[in-house]
């Protein structure tokens, strides 16, 4: 079993960065792409960003917040613990050339997948400008990291506690109306994707986004995580998960991942019923 | 039949107990029970021992029938399996699952008369009896040989060909894709008709026999088969048809709408039906739809019953005489209370607030059969309906699933995507690769899978052996 080497605490309370032993996956691994995890036997398989492949190392990165069960209990498990199941790499690799102009958009999350991405743009030749946003300054996560490799980074937040007082799509227009921009990638919250590519449209600048639809297997075989794309039915799993976002049916998407909200605040509440102390460190 | 025998000829099968209907629809628990040995040995006691036995060339493996069931008669049930285990990997899982009726048990001479004689029943007993004694019927073995074969897939074509080959002294390694071994056999096929611990007595046999299985490991994405034969001797592909259809009517993206894939996978693999215990979820609708025909949409209905449906539906496009699903499965169903729309199709779902709230469907007429003798169903014009529902199934069929595909070198395809192998051995174009199952034929039956997965063993073993 994939054994936990490196995990630290990158955002105070619930955000945990976890560097996992993974030679296979790590040589095979490409930005863009993601894995399946389960924890237990009795867990639920759920998809994760790459935030980061070493294949000298043979290791990848993970970023998870605890937001459900699942997710907390993963920021139970400490170095040295194993992920009982590890699978991947899984989806297409973001599709990386020279550009020219490329802005980078994470929302919340979104920055630690879009690290590698940024890393294999920047050698690609491209000038990589990253819009990073988040309610608080507080909630940023990977600002050093993305301004450690790229040509300029802008922050926004909600409240105005750091950078440009909005959402991401505020300074996304600045950028686009000040200069001519060659591609727009977008990760983060399907209604962050949505609003991006509205900003985009007008300018006619190609913008990719990667899905983040509810999954099981993640090979094609279960289609849960159909999304429909410029009309047609696609699977985030084998065909995703970036899909050009000006094709993307953003409603579906948007109400497919509500599906379970009930059952996952069930399963929650009843885990944190027996493990009221589990969770602190 | 040389022996005279003073008795009459029984005409029926000695029925097996099942579990009763309205205590079934209610737990995952196995529907039909299995004999006992007295009844095991009373059913075999009808079989005639013909000379020439037309139910052993009617089972894709020929396993030797008449001598099993005699082995029975005479109460010898560890001989029995022993002897099963000489053509098939899966008795238990044969036994259960298999369409014997178009098989072995059509060609019984008993069958012109009356019933033939229950050899899928009788099969499963004694793979059930080996199984509670810890006989596992692991077969001699040969020599090492020091070749190495990857397999890719855990199904029944992938699991029956790393048996005959790890029993030849090959050393075998099983790559599969989830995290769990045995394919469609622990994915799709329900608890109440194959208990999960049935198929994992199977595959630590193999374990047993020094077959390596690693699981989480996705071919065309981890390794690449061009990889697999750099390392390998030969490969065996065994990916099966997993890859769901959809109708392509309005409405299939709403909440509540889910492939035959997903919903028996959530329930089966991950064990959604004891969520929360289990923490996968599933939506246990209340008046549930399944689209489709088959013995897929047959298990996803029955499952759907399970999960407390107040009214699970079929709706399929043809009549009960179409349907391919298994007469056995459709009886089950009837029983259960499970209701058929038949000359029925969907035309589109309706939804309120993104959930899933009614299916409109329209009846179908049947008209001449035409050339090939297949009657293709009309729709009878105005006759739209609705049915209030709040999950759909589609159950429509599946195709060949495309990583292996899409990530092979020179692998020949077929026009819908399925790879071309020979039927007699499996071979595909690329040398010392070979490929059986349901990513050859397109979706079939566990048996006919079985029966790829031994033939290509045989191939492959020839291969390996005739190379040096």
């Amino acid at each position: 079993m994939p054994k936990i080497l490196e995990k630290i605490l990158i955002r105070h309370p619930d955000v945990f960065y976890y560097k996992v032993d993974a030679p296979l996956i790590s040589k095979k691994a490409k930005p863009g792409q993601f894995v399946i995890i389960r924890i237990h036997e009795k867990s639920e398989r759920i998809p994760l960003s790459l935030a980061d492949i070493n294949p000298e190392e043979g290791t990848i990165s993970l970023i998870v917040m605890s937001v459900g069960k699942t997710t907390t209990e993963m920021s139970t498990l400490n170095a040295g613990d194993e992920i009982r199941d590890l699978c991947g790499p899984l989806g297409q690799p973001t599709h990386i050339e020279k550009y020219g102009r490329v802005i980078l958009v994470g929302g919340g999350f979104g920055a630690a997948p879009l690290y590698p991405i940024a890393r294999e743009l920047k050698a690609t030749g491209n000038e990589v400008i990253v819009i990073m946003g988040a309610r608080s300054s507080d909630l940023l996560i990977y600002e050093k990291e993305m301004r450690s490799l790229s040509d300029k980074v802008l922050i926004t937040t909600d409240d105005g506690s750091k950078g440009v007082k909005g959402v991401v799509t505020v300074a996304l227009k600045r950028e686009l109306e000040q200069n001519a921009v060659d591609m727009v990638m977008a990760v983060g919250p399907a209604v962050m994707m949505k609003f991006v590519c509205e900003t985009t449209k007008p300018f006619g600048v190609k913008t990719t986004v990667s899905l983040n639809s509810i999954m099981i297997d993640g090979t094609g075989m279960c289609g849960g995580c159909r999304v429909s794309i410029g009309g047609k039915t696609r699977f985030a799993c084998i065909d995703g998960p970036e899909f050009n976002g000006h094709e993307v049916d953003w409603d579906i998407l948007i109400n497919r991942q509500k599906t379970y909200l009930n059952e996952e605040k069930e399963s929650f509440e009843a885990w944190k019923k027996c493990h009221a102390f589990a969770v602190c460190e | 039949m040389t022996e005279k025998s003073a008795k009459k000829i029984i005409l029926n099968k000695t029925p097996i107990p099942d579990q009763e209907p309205a205590k079934r629809r209610s737990n995952f628990l196995e529907v039909a029970l299995g004999y006992t040995p007295e009844m095991a040995m009373k059913e075999a006691a009808r079989c005639l021992q013909c000379k020439k036995p037309l139910c052993v060339a009617g089972c894709p493996v020929n396993v030797p029938i008449p001598q099993f069931i005699n082995s029975i008669k005479t109460g010898d049930f560890k001989n029995a399996i022993t002897i099963i285990k000489t053509a098939s990997f899966l008795p238990a899982v044969c036994g259960r699952v298999c369409p014997q009726e178009d098989q072995c048990e059509k060609y019984c001479t008993l069958g012109k008369k009356g019933e033939p004689v229950a050899i899928g029943r009788l099969e499963r007993f004694a793979a059930d009896y080996a199984m509670q004694t810890s006989e596992n019927g692991r077969p001699e073995m040969i020599e090492p040989t020091g070749k190495k074969v990857a397999i890719v897939g855990s199904g029944p074509s992938g699991l029956t060909c790393a048996f005959d080959l790890a029993r030849l002294g090959h050393s075998v390694t099983i790559f599969e894709a989830l995290h769990e071994a045995g394919g469609v056999l622990i994915y799709g096929i329900p608890e109440f008709r194959l208990p999960k611990k049935v198929v994992a007595h199977e595959i630590e046999l193999l374990k047993d026999m020094g077959v390596k299985i690693i699981t989480n490991a996705v071919i065309g994405k981890l390794i690449t088969i061009d990889e697999i034969m750099e390392q390998f001797d030969a490969c065996f592909i065994g990916t099966g048809a997993g890859f769901p259809k959809f109708m392509g009517v309005e409405g299939e993206n709403l909440n509540g709408v889910y492939s035959a894939n997903e919903f028996l996978t959530r329930v089966n693999l991950m064990r959604a039906y004891e969520f929360p215990e289990y923490d996968t979820p599933i939506k246990k609708g209340q008046r549930v739809a399944v689209i489709g025909g088959g013995n897929v949409a047959m298990d996803s209905v029955r499952t759907a019953l399970r999960l407390g449906a107040k009214e699970a539906t079929i709706i399929y496009r043809r009549s009960e005489k179409e349907m391919p699903a298994r007469r056995e499965e459709i009886h089950h169903a009837k029983e259960e209370g499970i209701r058929f729309e038949l000359l029925t199709n969907p035309v589109k779902i309706i939804g309120e607030n993104g959930w899933v709230k009614a299916i409109e469907c329209v009846r179908m007429d049947l008209c001449e059969p035409d050339e090939s003798g297949r009657s293709s169903p009309v729709c009878k014009a105005g006759s739209e309906f609705q049915i209030p529902v709040d999950v759909v199934i589609v159950a429509i069929g599946t195709g060949p699933n495309p990583l292996v595909p899409r990530s092979t070198l020179k692998l020949a395809l077929n026009a819908c995507g399925y790879i071309t192998a020979d039927e007699g051995t499996g071979r595909t174009s690329r040398e010392g690769v070979f490929a059986g199952g349901d990513i050859v034929t397109g979706a079939a039956t566990v048996i006919l899978a079985m029966g790829a997965g031994r033939k290509a063993a045989a191939a492959i073993h020839e291969y390996l052996t005739c190379k040096n």
